[in-house]
């Protein structure tokens, strides 16, 4: 038992601030202390991406960064990207086109995905398959988690171009 | 998953570092990205009782290219580097290795500092900069010193740097010629069961500089100086490149595991050594 450190983050545009050992991580802050549990954990070895938080404007795997290292930080999980009755573009795309079937890799791949096409608005099947390489899913065959993300993209530039 | 218990340490400056470097010993520990220690001491293979991270530390960011050196402070990340215009254009090598390690969530944490000073052969930054002779910049409780990343490897996990010591920054001079960094590996985000780095010099159809290191290959980073010199004074054709091809085998050592046994190693070292030296010549 280490001595606890009072941390705050701002999570998904809310204050928290709290006592915690440096060692929590991550993942398990946002599940266990503060009832996020959206993102989920697929493994120990920092593969699967099931994780995957926006942290400071990165996608991060949750389950490799210390709540100490998050202090101070700036989180979104996909409960900050929509909610049942405001789904994000991301996923209204991904419940079209069939992206997830048991939904535990989903959380992790919509929010890498928001990350990836705020990063890069137009991108081919390839970027996409390459820009989501951090993120495994057990179900779908990424088949249709492409699909998904490259509809996603073309609507987002549409409603863009529309605005403009 | 569930790391052990230790007292966190966020240092503004370098002399913050050092001092509780200083008064814990081999009990503290700097950590970059965490994208190889965290997973170390999720499983318990790595303890950390004083844990010093360096994400808020003065200096030990940012890139830049200036009189014909490149600079990288050891905080910068592997996505820096795939985002630098100024560095794809001054050593395209650096973005193309980056591209093949680990995946994007990975990249946005983990630095060229800890890739470098982690000591894991199976990290490619290691072989590259032995490539680019580069010079690693280390501070201690007595000042600073420089070591060659030639010089810096001595097995696994085991380096020049000293327990008190900090790696802030590699440096090397502007790559001239082509270059290239091929990877073999079983999927993304692997360590390489073989992997070459190239960069070479061609002036007339002859080559007159050639440098060759191999990733994974040993239990470190092996700076292949017989390959190079196969090439050297050759148009790199089909013999020069067997010649080259032969002459790393005999500088790498890999062992058997799970990506394969030695045989097998060799074999895929030879492959994709032949293809990295075909890449950086068609580049020069």
């Amino acid at each position: 038992m280490s001595k606890k450190m009072h941390i705050t983050l701002k999570v998904n545009g809310e204050e928290q601030e709290f006592l915690a050992e440096p060692r929590e991580l991550l993942i398990h802050t946002l599940r266990e202390r503060l009832g996020i549990t959206g993102p989920h954990i697929g493994c120990e070895t920092s593969h699967c991406g099931a994780c995957t938080v926006t942290l400071n404007g990165k996608s991060v795997k949750s389950c490799t960064v210390f709540v100490a290292q998050a202090d101070g930080a700036d989180i979104t999980t996909i409960e900050g990207l929509g909610s049942p009755d405001n789904l994000h573009v991301l996923q209204t795309a991904f419940k079209e086109h069939h992206g997830l079937q048991c939904g535990f890799c989903t959380p992790g791949m919509i929010t890498r995905a928001s990350k990836l096409l705020e990063e890069n608005p137009n991108p081919t099947e390839e970027e996409v398959r390459f820009g989501m390489a951090g993120n495994i899913c057990r179900c779908t065959g990424y088949q249709n988690i492409v699909k998904s993300i490259l509809a996603a993209a073309a609507e987002m530039n549409a409603v863009k171009e529309a605005a403009e | 998953m569930i790391p052990a218990a230790f007292e966190y340490h966020r240092p503004k400056d370098m002399a913050g570092v050092l001092a509780v470097l200083t008064q814990y010993g081999d009990d503290a520990r700097v950590m970059a990205g965490g994208h190889s220690l965290i997973p170390m001491m999720k499983l318990r293979m790595a303890d950390v009782p004083h844990l010093i991270d360096l994400q808020s530390v003065e200096g030990l960011g940012g890139i830049s290219v200036a009189d014909g050196v490149v600079r990288l402070g050891a905080m910068v990340t592997q996505h820096d580097i795939i985002d630098s215009a100024e560095l794809a254009s001054a050593a395209p090598i650096l973005r193309e290795t980056s591209l093949q390690i680990a995946d994007p969530q990975v990249r946005y944490m983990g630095t060229i500092g800890g890739n470098v000073a982690n000591g894991d052969p199976g990290n490619d930054m290691p072989g590259l900069m032995q490539c680019l002779d580069a010079t690693f910049h280390l501070v201690g409780p007595d000042g600073e010193r420089t070591v060659a990343a030639r010089d810096f490897y001595e097995s696994a996990y085991m380096t020049a740097r000293e327990d008190d010591e900090v790696l802030t920054a590699v440096s090397f001079a502007v790559p001239q010629g082509g270059y290239g960094y091929v990877k073999q590996k079983r999927k993304i985000g692997d360590y390489a069961t073989a992997a070459a780095a190239v960069q070479l010099v061609k002036e007339n159809g002859v080559c007159t500089a050639a440098s060759i290191a191999m990733t994974n290959l040993s239990d470190t980073p092996v700076h292949s100086v017989a390959a190079g010199d196969a090439l050297v004074g050759t148009s790199v054709d089909d013999a020069a490149i067997k010649a080259a091809v032969q002459a790393m085998l005999g500088d790498i050592d890999p062992a058997q595991d799970n990506r394969g046994p030695v045989e097998f190693k060799r074999h895929a070292a030879s492959v994709i050594l032949r293809r990295t030296i075909e890449r950086a010549w068609s580049r020069a």
